[in-house]
């Protein structure tokens, strides 16, 4: 077990109180740090919580928000809410899975790609909806598929943050208001 | 010295994706670069609800309304209306009809036919500051609650008022708080307060909506309810898909914290609350009070019966009051207003039981084939023409109206012949359908009955938790038997087996979500049962969805030979010339859509 690790699940435990029922909110932000949830950390929150690791897997396969499988650098999420339903969201899902040779809740070999479904994201004005990451694509078409799946592939290779851009603004315009 | 002039900006999720944040930028050095910073003040607001208009600017005290605003815009707009004082008529909202401009937020119909309560400070305040929500009356509620009504005087107020549940139910507020603060008294126990935001439904984002621009709403509804249940913690509970909505309400909370109008004596009374925020992790499940109490505890979200309702025997098996979001809104506004002044609006009698109507307002968001997309919020009793055909704007492309669903899957589809229907929680029920959390998808002749039904139930297989029989097996009948019907391999008794299934779920199901999860297949079986005969006995898909159903063509009036479709084709099953007719090989074709999606001059069609 690496050390940094340790610290890492120790600090998220920490800051939820080491309380029981706050395990959802502690395995949220172990999939934040570590873009899923691996055995050896929840190893390590039911050890620190002194929950059974039976009841962790319970929960984290039961909330389809949790994956037990490493992810993509890009997470696709394809919004299969009513709205983009009836706007064929289904065939956009198709252009994906064709596209990146994969099935839905799958990853491409290069590790770059993740396919998921979301059960509408709440933007329906919007439908069809695809999310990457945290970037909302609306209006979206099956045609619009593979040149942003090549957008995404041409980001070189670091983390890439999409969050820090709101976080960025928001300070900026928090400084603006004094 | 005041400003000339404050330019709101909408700052939701559906404009933020629009680039509202860069447009915000721009106008900010626009503003600079003509020397208005004096006269000129911008404002970030929550969601003005019109989210198809997005990006939505709007600059009063004149009140006009700009729509789908780019980054090129800026620089005109900033010196045509700011600096030379005229309005700028191409970026205003256009009527697909009329086409004539109209300049003001309220003269558009959207707009104009909406009485707003839930939504009361939409686009008019910064949600991230407290003091603006104050300026509008913000907190008022809940000192007058503190300083000079009882808890059982606020109850009696809010059963007067008439006040149902916005979740779906519909179940009289007032009536849940009286019964819990007496659960809790009794056995002198612990007691809840809880705030439903796992908006599961997919095609409903009122609560998104709700949270993102007016949080505060939310905190003060809560606080009243805590105070009159007599509860010294409170939860909300939220979905983990709404980052921007998570994030004001935890700055309104400590915003809140800082004020003293949350934490330990509050307002000097010696009554003490507070709220606890908590994620879901993507389980439509939880939004069933039991389902949501048991992953509040950190377990599965899984319901239990409800012979013991959660008012006696909630989370961690204390009283606790589970109300949705809407619902906790309503509260200042009827402490405020009064509850005489909140029966006025909507239908029924509730003079004598909350249950005797429908009073005030609910909020719809209003998606699919239809012009304005967005969230409406207009008083209960008005019919569905005026909501999809006035404020909707129609459907899109003056296609023919199909249907409306309501209620998302534990609602129902509403054809054409019940357009007039009044919107109330008992109309709805009564015709098969339910509020819901307000939902409302509409659906086109281009939308395939089968098709939708298959969808709702697909989704309800993949979200039910697997606790009981009929939800779990019966769900997945239904999808196999409708899956089969959309193939072509349909037979005759099919319908009635569906409609077996149906009442046992209804029946036997455990949970509320499972009773209804048979709705959106019965109400198109009662609606639209000639659409399944056609589908099982002519194996044809009249609206052109069904994949198995259906050939794609290219119309050899209307092609004119661009190419396009055959260089997106995937697996080149279209041919032609340049400037010739082209031809689908069905052989080939895989009917991935991509060529429908593409063509330019609506060649390709599918029959």
């Amino acid at each position: 077990m690496n050390k940094e690790n340790h610290s890492v699940t120790q600090k998220i435990v920490e800051k939820w109180g080491a309380r029981k029922d706050c395990l959802i909110e502690v395995l949220h932000d172990v999939q934040e740090e570590c873009n899923y949830l691996p055995r050896e950390i929840l190893t390590e929150v039911s050890e620190e919580l002194e929950v059974p690791l039976s009841r962790i897997f319970e929960i984290a396969t039961f909330y389809k928000g949790f994956s037990l499988k490493p992810r993509g650098r890009f997470r696709i999420e394809v919004c299969m809410g009513t709205a983009c339903h009836v706007q064929g969201a289904d065939i956009i899902l198709e252009a994906f899975e064709r596209e990146l040779g994969i099935k839905v809740g799958e990853m491409d070999e290069n590790m770059d790609f993740s396919l998921d479904v979301v059960r509408c994201v709440g933007c329906c004005g919007l439908a069809p909806v695809v999310t990457i990451n945290r970037d909302i694509y609306g209006k979206f078409g099956p045609g619009q598929v593979s040149a942003i799946i090549e957008k995404y592939r041409s980001i070189p290779k670091k983390k890439v943050d999409i969050e820090k851009k709101y976080k960025e603004i928001k300070r900026k315009m928090k400084t603006e208001n004094g | 010295m005041p400003f000339r002039a404050d330019v709101l900006i909408c700052m939701g999720t559906s404009c933020i994706e629009n680039n509202s944040f860069e447009i915000r930028e721009l106008i900010q050095e626009e503003i600079k670069k003509h020397n208005l910073e004096e006269e000129i003040r911008l404002v970030s607001t929550g969601c003005f609800g019109f989210c198809d208009a997005g990006p939505i600017i709007l600059v009063q005290p004149d009140g006009v309304f700009y729509q789908r605003v780019t980054e090129k815009d800026i620089p005109f707009l900033v010196e045509e209306h700011f600096l030379k004082g005229r309005p700028v008529k191409k970026l205003m909202y256009t009527p697909p009809k009329e086409k004539v401009p109209i300049p003001k937020l309220a003269e558009i119909p959207f707009f104009n036919q909406q009485i707003l309560i839930a939504l009361r400070n939409r686009g008019l305040i910064d949600p991230e500051k407290i003091d603006e929500y104050i300026a509008r009356d913000g907190y008022a509620a809940l000192a007058k609650v503190i300083s000079s009504m009882t808890a059982q005087q606020v109850i009696e107020e809010v059963k007067a008022s008439g006040l149902r549940g916005r979740g779906g139910g519909g179940f009289p507020t007032g009536i849940k708080w009286e019964l819990c603060r007496h659960a809790g008294e009794e056995r002198n126990e612990v007691r809840y307060v809880i705030c439903n935001a796992d908006e599961g439904d997919p095609g409903a984002f009122m609560d998104r909506s709700i949270i993102e621009s007016d949080p505060h709403s939310i905190i003060e509804g809560m606080i009243i309810g805590a105070y009159a249940i007599g509860s010294h913690q409170g939860y909300v509970y939220i979905r983990k898909e709404y980052p921007i909505a998570l994030d004001r309400l935890n700055t309104g909370l400590e915003q809140a914290r800082e004020y003293g109008l949350l934490g330990d004596d509050i307002f000097g009374s010696g009554f003490d609350f507070d709220i606890e925020v908590h994620r879901g992790a993507g389980a439509f499940v939880c939004g069933e009070s039991t389902a949501l109490m048991a992953s509040l505890e950190g377990k599965a979200g899984v319901p239990r019966a409800k012979y013991i309702h959660t008012v006696e025997y909630g989370l961690w098996n204390k009283p606790s009051c589970l109300n949705n979001v809407e619902t906790w809104v309503n509260i200042p506004v009827i402490i405020n207003r009064g509850a005489k002044w909140f029966t006025r609006i909507g239908t029924g009698d509730v003079s004598e039981s909350p249950w005797g109507g429908s009073k005030g307002t609910k909020v719809f968001s209003l998606t699919g084939k239809i012009n304005n997309t967005g969230l409406v919020e207009v008083p209960m009793g008005i019919t569905l023409r005026e909501i999809i055909f006035n404020i909707g704007g129609g459907i899109k492309k003056d296609k023919k109206f199909k249907m409306v669903q309501t209620g998302g899957p534990s609602g129902g589809f509403l054809p054409e012949e019940l357009l007039n229907l009044p919107v109330d929680f008992d109309s709805l029920t009564k015709a098969g359908s339910m509020m819901g959390s307000g939902g409302m998808v509409v659906g086109d002749e281009d939308t395939c009955m089968i098709d939708m039904a298959k969808y709702f139930v697909s989704f309800l297989v993949t979200e039910s938790c697997g606790k009981c029989v009929p939800c779990r097996e019966g769900l997945k009948r239904m999808k196999e038997i409708l899956e089969r019907i959309s193939e072509g391999e349909g037979k005759e008794e099919d319908i009635e087996l569906l409609e077996e299934l149906g009442f046992i779920l209804e029946n036997g199901a455990l949970c509320g979500l499972g009773k209804s999860a048979a709705n959106p297949v019965l109400t198109s079986i009662k609606y639209f049962r000639d659409e399944y005969e056609v589908h099982i006995r002519e194996k044809k898909c009249p609206a052109g969805v069904c994949k198995e159903l259906i050939e794609y063509g290219i119309d050899q009036e209307k092609c004119n030979g661009c190419t396009l479709c055959a260089r997106k084709c995937p697996t080149d099953a279209i041919s032609g010339e340049q400037k010739q007719v082209h031809t689908i090989d069905t052989s080939k074709c895989i009917k991935c859509g991509i060529c429908y999606e593409v063509c330019r001059f609506d060649a390709v069609y599918r029959k």
